[in-house]
């Protein structure tokens, strides 16, 4: 018998240690490897605000800044969770008509029935979360594609956005509190103290995280990379903040307007409280693990079919909330609440962000950084009083451009191995 | 010394197919022990039974000396059996420590337990020697064959295991990872694991067991030391059945039991 003899007996898997340098150069090793991340969407949306900016001047006034985050608060919520469902390659087309419904069943409690906000909210809600499990169970339990499931559902969530509200019909708004969410400003004073919340709570996360991993002898990232993540993100929401505290009113002694409005902290907080499901839960890692490999998730013990069913819930329950931030923001629900192009903006915003459609990849972020830039375009092209023609080509090239970049990306990772 | 695993009179039958026909196998601490036997004669099957996959139809497993039942995947990790299938079973989009926590992940309260989990898997694939891996926060996706087999291998290990069945853990890899692995192969049963080993692949048979169990269309033909065979005996056993004195005797080796013994030949 041969033997085999252990030369090399060092510690495993050694790291040198990540230097400032090593950080940026694996960076761009990522980025050459076809691993684009969010970078697509920063590029395309800082590209696309400077032409808008220098064809139309008011691009740039506060007023419009603000008019940004309303207008994409919807198709971005809508999108976080679409990225759920796109984490495990499938697809829910029915998430814009869902959202629909949800709204419409807000509006008929809420102004119909003149029961309290919080009750049609709760009720709009409960919907998704129903739509979600049956979308769910379809998919999983008796096997049908998700595409061919959630297209059925498209169709018939359209007929019954119809039948809730009577064949047409403009159901309006007055609750002074849903209407709020899209129309109304939090006070000056409040947007900074949510900026030293969040960004002093990031860091809090960071350097402790830092710190355990420092008493345990693992890798860690140089403190100097840290500090300048924590920096930066306080910077950038110091910056919105303080844009968005600028008066927008033509007269403000008549009637200020000024502030974050209050969709945005919705959005940040349903951007935190995903993002840590995703990554910080056991659950999110098996999300992951079967959107990347549903075999190598089976033997390792994970209930396949209930992850399949609770992302569909999780896609439907941000579309209802989706629902409600859309009749905020038009104080009423008609048949096109969540058709026409909400759902193709949601599915754009998403890929445009860096989410994968083949899953396995893709952050909640994706869908705020994407949908900002759907809102971008949008807005601008309004600002340029294109057609609807021209903004429907437009758009859809756009979406086309990152799902090709998407699938390049794809295939040069393969390539090179990362992905 | 006691085997830690003893399979007797194993029987599984699909239908009117007779896989296994009492099966006699036995697994020592410390030992690799290389199963061969041609494609059909029941490598998998047996490993199956071991792991809990299929229920065994007759036959008694005792794993430590004491009589066990197996009923499924997790009754063989509770004992600690695990296996290490081809395919590998690994998630792509994963990094290591994720992949080798898969389904099993630590945590403190809801949040998982990174720390701890990267710190015990450092401390595995660095209890393996394992020196091949750059990063332990590396996408699996990244790894060259050799590596992911490491990975697999060592996701096995880390739950205390005592038994390790490796399922051509070879098959698909150049010379220098083909050295990598059983190396590491090796290791394992230093370390006091019982490991087997499936593999078509004499020079790694050779190379790495210290026993040689042959099936043979569904029979435990020979369990050998392996400095007790030569090459071409052991090619005897899978290709024949028997090779000398080894192996069942040539009347029992009849045509009449072939037959039911391959998949599909009575359709």
């Amino acid at each position: 018998m041969t033997t085999i003899t252990a030369q090399h007996i060092e510690p495993a898997a050694v790291t040198p240690k990540p230097t400032v340098t090593s950080i940026v150069r694996d960076y761009f090793a990522r980025i050459r490897g076809g691993d684009l991340g969010a970078l697509p969407a920063v590029l395309g949306l800082v590209v696309l605000c400077v032409f808008f900016g220098i064809m139309r001047p008011a691009f740039f006034s506060a007023g419009n800044f603000a008019n940004l985050f309303t207008q994409g608060a919807a198709v971005a919520v809508i999108a976080m969770g679409l990225i759920f469902v796109l984490l495990l390659g499938e697809i829910d087309l029915s998430a814009g008509f869902a959202s629909g419904v949800c709204a419409a069943v807000l509006a008929q409690l809420v102004s119909i029935h003149g029961y309290p906000w919080y009750m049609a909210v709760i009720a709009a809600l409960v919907t998704g979360v129903v739509i979600g499990t049956v979308l769910g169970f379809l998919v999983a339990k008796v096997g049908i594609p998700s595409f061919v499931v959630t297209l059925a559902a498209f169709l018939a969530f359209q007929g019954t956005v119809l039948l809730l509200i009577k064949g047409g019909t403009n159901v309006s708004i007055g609750d002074e509190v849903i209407v709020a969410i899209e129309n109304r400003n939090l006070p000056p004073w409040l947007g900074w103290l949510l900026v030293l919340l969040i960004a002093g709570g990031y860091a809090v996360v960071q350097l402790m995280s830092l710190r355990r991993r420092q008493q345990r002898n693992l890798v860690t990232e140089p403190v100097l990379v840290v500090l300048g993540r924590i920096a930066g993100l306080a910077l950038i929401l110091a910056l919105a903040v303080y844009f968005l505290n600028i008066e927008r009113s033509v007269n403000p002694a008549f009637n200020s307007l000024k502030g974050v409005p209050i969709v945005v902290p919705i959005i940040a907080v349903l951007l935190i409280v995903w993002t840590f499901v995703l990554r910080r839960t056991a659950y999110g890692r098996h999300i992951y693990a079967v959107g990347g490999n549903r075999e190598a998730a089976r033997r390792a013990g994970i209930n396949v079919d209930r992850i399949r069913i609770s992302v569909f819930m999780i896609c439907s329950f941000m579309a209802a909330i989706g629902g409600i931030i859309a009749a905020s923001r038009a104080r009423s629900v008609d048949p096109n609440t969540g058709g026409s192009s909400v759902l193709l903006y949601a599915v754009g915003a998403a890929v445009i962000g860096g989410t994968s459609l083949f899953g396995g990849k893709g952050r909640v972020l994706d869908a705020v950084l994407g949908g900002a830039v759907i809102a971008v375009i949008d807005n601008g092209m309004g600002l340029m009083n294109l057609s609807s023609g021209q903004k429907f080509v437009f758009t859809g090239s756009v979406l086309l451009l990152a799902a090709g970049v998407d699938a390049l990306s794809r295939r040069r990772a393969a390539a090179t191995g990362i992905r | 010394m006691t085997p830690l695993l003893e399979a007797r009179g194993i029987v599984k039958r699909f239908g009117p197919v007779q896989v296994l026909q009492d099966v006699d196998f036995s697994v020592p601490p410390g030992e690799v022990t290389a199963l061969v036997g041609d494609n059909g004669a029941g490598k998998s099957t047996l490993v199956k039974c071991i792991s809990g996959i299929y229920p065994s139809d007759e036959g008694e497993f005792l794993f430590e000396g004491n009589p066990v039942h197996i009923h499924g995947p997790r009754d063989a990790a509770t004992l600690g059996i695990e296996v290490v299938y081809q395919d590998l079973a690994l998630c792509d989009n994963l990094d290591i420590v994720q992949n080798m926590f898969l389904g099993r992940e630590k945590r403190s309260g809801l949040v998982l337990d990174e720390p701890t989990m990267e710190q015990m898997a450092a401390e595995t694939l660095a209890g393996l020697s394992v020196r091949t891996v750059k990063s332990l926060r590396q996408l699996v996706a990244s790894l060259s064959g050799g590596q992911r087999q490491t990975v697999a291998i060592a996701k096995a290990v880390l739950w205390n295991s005592k038994l390790v069945i490796l399922d051509e853990p070879t098959a698909a890899l150049g010379v220098a990872q083909t050295a990598q692995v059983l190396e590491l192969v090796r290791r394992l049963a230093d370390h006091g694991l019982a490991v087997v080993l499936i593999s078509h692949n004499m020079n790694d048979v050779f190379a790495v067991s210290d026993n040689i169990a042959a099936l043979y269309l569904g029979r435990m033909v020979a369990q050998v030391r392996t400095t007790d065979v030569t090459h071409a005996q052991v090619v005897e056993l899978i290709t024949a059945g028997r090779s000398g004195n080894l192996g069942t005797p040539p009347a029992e080796n009849g045509a009449e039991l072939m037959e039911p013994t391959i998949p599909g030949a009575k359709e």
